[in-house]
């Protein structure tokens, strides 16, 4: 028979569960929205106004690195780091993509801001990095890729 | 389901060099199949990784990421026999995550 203490404790038990499966995925979500404008944003001023940033500056302590020709557009392998401390988030953008955004890397303390990946890149294009600042800077470094086969036409 | 990451976790001095190849078709919502009809977008917006259960790394994706992502970080302060969590989420909801060893 079950009695009153058991009924409280397994129903305790039950609230536990839930709030592992239902709150906790829910406060992940919650922390990195998918930020819909910026992805569609087609220039440099969309793209800054999505984020609530202030415009780039170039800046000598980023750096990005990739091929000076690539052969197929559609797997460019392109890298950005920063020696600087105090990166809150990481860009890379493509300029002349249909949208500009490929990438946001947000940076904690425990990885080093230095992020490598493939992009697909429609035509030559200028391709930047973008650090966002703890204290609100936004520094910039481009590279010019040329592309001899787009990578995003069909 | 998708297919699983290959994660390669390496260390060299205190930091972790962390290589990531996923399984994703990173379709960009821009091409056209044979009959003229636009292929709908299909891919991954969000990466998590994460060193011995905590989040160190978020990143959000958009479409012209290349087909079958591969992603290069380091973690400061891993060691050897830490584990690596890497999950992502496409614009479809799928998820899928994968753990490798330090070595």
């Amino acid at each position: 028979m079950t009695t009153r203490r058991q009924m409280i404790t397994r129903s305790a038990q039950v609230a536990a569960m839930l709030t592992t499966l239902g709150l906790v995925p829910n406060a992940v979500h919650a922390q990195a929205a998918y930020n819909t404008a910026a992805f569609e944003a087609k220039t440099m001023s969309d793209l800054t106004k999505a984020l609530g940033i202030s415009a780039p500056v170039e800046s000598k302590d980023g750096t990005i690195t990739g091929p000076d020709i690539a052969e197929n557009g559609a797997v460019v392998p392109i890298g950005a780091s920063t020696t600087l401390a105090g990166v809150k988030r990481m860009l890379l953008l493509v300029e002349k993509n249909p949208s500009m955004l490929s990438a946001m890397f947000d940076v904690s303390e425990a990885v080093d801001t230095s992020f490598s990946t493939r992009v697909k890149m429609g035509q030559s294009s200028n391709v930047f990095a973008v650090a966002l600042m703890a204290d609100g800077k936004v520094l910039y470094a481009a590279k010019e890729i040329k592309v001899t086969l787009g990578g995003c036409g069909g | 389901m998708a297919d699983p990451m290959r994660i390669r976790a390496q260390a060299a001095g205190d930091k972790v060099t962390v290589r990531v190849l996923m399984s994703h078709e990173m379709e960009t919502g821009q091409r056209k199949d044979a009959a003229g009809k636009v292929i709908p977008a299909w891919f991954i917006q969000e990466v998590t990784a994460q060193h011995n259960g905590k989040t160190v790394m978020t990143a959000q994706w958009g479409p012209s990421v290349a087909k079958n992502p591969f992603l290069q970080f380091s973690v400061k302060g891993a060691k050897a026999g830490d584990k690596i969590t890497m999950s992502w989420t496409d614009n479809k909801g799928d998820k899928r995550s994968d753990e490798a060893t330090v070595s």
